[in-house]
């Protein structure tokens, strides 16, 4: 039990000392949890957006299928992203095995349905009224589309939440994928899952409480953003 | 003052998404994978700044065990193995995936369990340990993951003619490193096989105290060697061949050896030399 309260003061050690492994991985899951945001929001506003907008034949059955995909388990998607990129995967070529770009591939295959699911979602609660009283006052389409993706920021913004947490978290693709190599693929959680599996439970600690403080610092910086809208 | 923030936080995202793809190191790293007892008890963090100095080569490695280092070794997706499972390498070899083996270095299994020793195995030999602990139905914590320790461990409940307690709520299967294993088994109060070096650590942490000793060492069968498989260039175009090349030579020269040899915790070796 003792090893909780020491977590907490080697937390404290590990930030205030600069400690050069903390702060790689500290860093490498900035960088890779940033990348992989940036394409599964790119990719995932506007195909959520377009999910919960538009009707189509077949919508139900991909909605349906969006939503199951938010059960994917990490080491799952860890695995297939291990085959396509393997040296003897049809992806080989290209180097991105045991790197932080072939984590952050991973982590966008497992945000992108949180994102599409959320944003359409959002989209389809604020729709159905807002059409029609845009339509009434003589909204042309283009003003239609852009005001209902401005009033639906804030689902948008939860969904951004929602997915950078299941992708900061993730220990599974990481590993997989990353291989867990110091200095260079060794993030915060597979440094944990280390830590931990060695017996070092206070040092298991220290980490999950500095990825604590990123998350906070992420929400407040994205509650800023709130406010001000 | 909003379009400036937001400007300034898409400037940080598309820097941060840059650097993610534009970090490449210069001149080739060499890439390993290795087993857990290489990895924990800290030699490799050890060698790899000296291998840096002394040829230049940065030398990165994933500890995963034996059974998948030479899974990754198969696939190409590694330049070299360090691993510890002789007889699945002589397999490795002879099924054409690797093409050479060389054996750098040595230490030995040990078995080891609680103050209380519930079956009654200190001092005793391998079979005669294993033995009682089927009797007993004491608990014992197995690697169950495939790894060169846990080949061996297999191989001594056969060689004691006994048939593994595959499915005995006593003999737990832990499916994870060799530290893993050791506090599971240290948190049941029961028995494991580990090697030296990893059990040097372990001590170490325990600040020289550790819950679980050593009872049965020095039994011939029980020795833990070693080696750097090459992989097969012809199979494997990719690799850094030359790299896996130097690091295998380096490791077995005189200098490589002796800083295996000076590797220590506590005062004690972990790791013998042993290449010729």
């Amino acid at each position: 039990m003792e090893f909780i309260v020491s977590g907490l003061l080697k937390a404290l050690v590990l930030l205030t000392s600069g400690d050069a492994e903390t702060y790689s991985a500290v860093f490498a899951t900035l960088r890779v949890t940033t990348a992989s945001m940036a394409a599964s929001l790119l990719l995932g506003i506007p195909l959520g957006f377009l999910l919960g907008h538009h009707d189509f034949p077949g919508k139900r059955q991909v909605r349906i299928l969006v939503d199951t995909l938010l059960s994917l388990p990490t080491v799952f998607v860890g695995l297939m992203v291990y085959a396509f990129v393997s040296s003897r995967g049809p992806f080989g070529g290209m180097g991105l095995l045991f790197t932080l770009p072939g984590i952050a591939i991973g982590q966008a295959i497992l945000a992108l349905p949180i994102v599409i699911s959320l944003v359409a979602t959002a989209t389809q609660a604020t729709d159905r009224n807002l059409r029609t009283t845009l339509i009434s006052l003589g909204a042309a389409r283009r003003d239609l589309l852009l005001t209902s993706l401005w009033e639906t920021r804030h689902g948008i913004i939860t969904a951004g939440l929602v997915a950078y947490g299941r992708v900061m978290t993730e220990v599974g693709i990481s590993m997989m994928v990353g291989g867990n190599i110091k200095w260079h693929t060794r993030t915060i959680t597979t440094a944990i899952a280390l830590e931990t599996n060695k017996g070092l439970f206070a040092m298991g600690i220290a980490l999950g409480l500095v990825l604590l403080l990123i998350a906070f610092s992420v929400t407040l910086g994205v509650t800023f953003l709130r406010r001000r809208s | 003052m909003k379009k400036t923030v937001a400007l300034f936080t898409l400037m940080i995202i598309c820097g941060m998404a840059v650097l993610t793809c534009g970090a490449q190191e210069f001149g080739a790293p060499l890439m390993m994978a290795t087993t857990t007892s290489t990895d924990n008890t800290g030699l490799l963090d050890y060698l790899a700044p000296l291998f840096k100095k002394d040829t230049g080569i940065e030398l990165r490695w994933t500890s995963v065990g034996t059974g998948k280092a030479l899974l990754l070794g198969q696939n190409c997706d590694v330049d070299v193995l360090l691993v510890h499972a002789p007889e699945a390498e002589k397999e490795f070899i002879a099924a054409g995936y690797g093409i050479s083996r060389m054996e750098v270095m040595f230490n030995d299994f040990i078995l080891i369990g609680p103050d209380a020793d519930p079956a009654g195995v200190k001092g005793k030999g391998v079979a005669e340990a294993l033995a009682a602990i089927m009797d007993k139905q004491a608990v014992f914590a197995s690697r169950g993951d495939d790894s060169g320790t846990h080949k061996m461990e297999l191989s001594q409940w056969k060689r004691a003619g006994l048939a593994t307690p595959e499915g005995e709520g006593w003999y737990l299967q832990v499916g994870q490193g060799m530290l893993t294993t050791i506090n599971v088994a240290a948190e049941r109060g029961g028995y494991t096989l580990t090697d030296r070096g990893t059990y040097i650590k372990y001590s170490a942490d325990h600040k020289d105290n550790p819950p679980l000793k050593i009872m049965v060492e020095g039994d011939a069968g029980l020795k833990n060697r070693y080696s750097v498989v090459l992989l097969n260039p012809e199979r494997c175009p990719k690799i850094n061949v030359s790299g896996a090349v130097a690091f295998a030579r380096w490791l077995a020269d005189e200098k490589g050896q002796g800083y295996v040899k000076g590797f220590e915790l506590m005062g004690r070796p972990l790791f013998f030399p042993s290449a010729k």
